[in-house]
């Protein structure tokens, strides 16, 4: 298993994944990385589980499925079709099945803190990416305070990658409009972004959301790592 | 009073729901006259209230809507993306980080605070969900509002004339934004978290 240093790391080797288990493998590096105890990355459909990968311990993933949990999972329920990051400890865990569900969970291992993070993709596509620790609620406070974007990042590269290899015949990644090609290809150039910005005829404002839209579509940590991921697809040429 | 509301649990607001699409249709079909599609009852709707937006609202004291607008994720289908690129020089923005808000309306009957508190709630969500920019189609005519309130959108594009023109905008959140509108709009910061944190809990990140 690989300790990832960086993000980029662990997006390498996402990249490099040629199957889900492939991911799954992939996500305890990530843990580590995020320094939490469990991620799980969960593809849900209108008829419930579709595809997921966790670090859960199998006992506590077999009891999931067999009693298809996800029917009644607060953290499903509440989050399902909605898209801003959730705390679990908003989520309505008032009734009895709901307690005896987080009961069980905690006696496996899961803890008892947690933030998903809900994922909408194309063409009604709906996932969602969850931390799970044990920390204290102050320490947990400061820990989502401080990686929430780090979380929404990890989110929507797993996502993505997951929808690549589901579909066969995609060619990994999106496309990139011309301009955004134009202006990683002037990043490449060693350019700053006020003369980048200045030479494509726009403000450096509307540069950053063209860079930062092309980083998305290259499942890139930073603007650095777009630039490097495009030109090995050959999609600039510097 | 501001409600952060997914279409999912619109109904649960009967009288504010078809006030907000019956407002929607006087602003966007009849003042505007944009090309909308108002049904038999008189309220507007589109392809994109069918996919559970946000709507961040403000109800007036009889549980009417006063004003409203409509989030979604720009890594799902949105209005600038599936109908837009022309004006913003051909660029799906798509980022996990960037959520697109449209169908900014005011009630005729709106009292002068509203558009800031919309704003000023928008930037609270937007905030607290750990977003960048914000992006969305609007009526040329707002850019007044909004640089009264100090949260002036970048215009990638515009097309139209005159009551037709309508831009693509970018709205860009900072450190300090939710301070500049709490104080444009004298609404402090404590009652604008707490619209925030009634309807969600706790932001994760402040």
């Amino acid at each position: 298993m690989t300790m990832y240093q960086r993000l980029e790391d662990f997006l390498e080797d996402l990249q490099a994944a040629r199957s889900l288990d492939d991911v799954q493998a992939h996500l305890f590096g990530l843990r580590d990385f995020l320094d939490t105890e469990h991620l799980v990355y969960h593809c849900l459909d209108a008829s419930g589980n579709k595809y997921g990968a966790m670090t859960y311990d199998a006992p506590w993933i077999r009891r999931y499925i067999e009693e298809d949990y996800a029917r009644i999972d607060p953290v499903v329920k509440g989050t399902y079709q909605r898209f801003h990051p959730v705390d679990w400890k908003q989520l309505d865990w008032s009734g009895k099945i709901q307690r005896d569900f987080l009961g069980e969970a905690l006696e496996t291992g899961v803890g008892n803190q947690g933030v998903s993070v809900p994922i909408r993709g194309p063409n009604g596509q709906f996932a969602l990416f969850s931390v799970n620790s044990s920390d204290t609620d102050e320490a947990w406070a400061t820990y989502r305070q401080e990686n929430l974007k780090t979380l929404i990042l990890a989110a929507h590269f797993i996502n993505q990658r997951a929808l690549e290899l589901e579909s066969d015949d995609a060619p990994p990644g999106k496309p990139l409009s011309p301009r955004e090609a134009d202006a990683l290809t002037l990043l490449a150039n060693g350019m700053s972004r006020s003369h980048a910005s200045e030479k494509l005829g726009i403000s450096e404002h509307t540069l950053r959301v063209y860079i930062e839209s092309a980083r998305a579509k290259m499942g890139a940590a930073n603007a650095t790592h777009a630039v490097a991921r495009a030109m090995v697809r050959g999609l600039i040429v510097v | 009073m501001i409600r952060f509301i997914y279409a999912d649990t619109l109904d649960t607001y009967p009288r504010l729901r078809d006030t907000m699409f019956r407002d929607r249709a006087r602003q966007f079909k009849e003042r505007l006259n944009w090309q909308v599609t108002v049904d038999a009852d008189g309220l507007e709707r589109d392809e994109y209230d069918a996919i559970n937006p946000l709507y961040i609202v403000a109800e007036d004291a009889r549980g009417a809507h006063s004003g409203s607008m409509r989030v979604l994720p720009t890594t799902g289908p949105t209005m600038i993306n599936d109908h837009f690129l022309h004006l913003t020089d051909g660029v799906a923005i798509q980022s996990p980080f960037i959520w697109e808000c449209t169908r900014f309306c005011l009630s005729p009957e709106a009292d002068s605070k509203v558009a800031g508190a919309l704003m000023l709630a928008g930037a609270e969500f937007g905030c607290a969900s750990g977003l960048s920019h914000s992006v969305g189609v609007f009526d040329a005519r707002m850019i007044l509002v909004y640089r009264r309130l100090g949260w002036v959108p970048e215009v990638l594009g515009s097309e139209g004339q005159g009551r037709a023109a309508i831009s693509v905008g970018l709205w860009s959140m900072d450190d300090d934004l939710r301070e500049r509108l709490s104080a444009r709009t004298g609404i402090s910061r404590e009652i604008s978290t707490h619209w925030y944190e009634r309807a969600f809990g706790p932001a994760l990140a402040a």
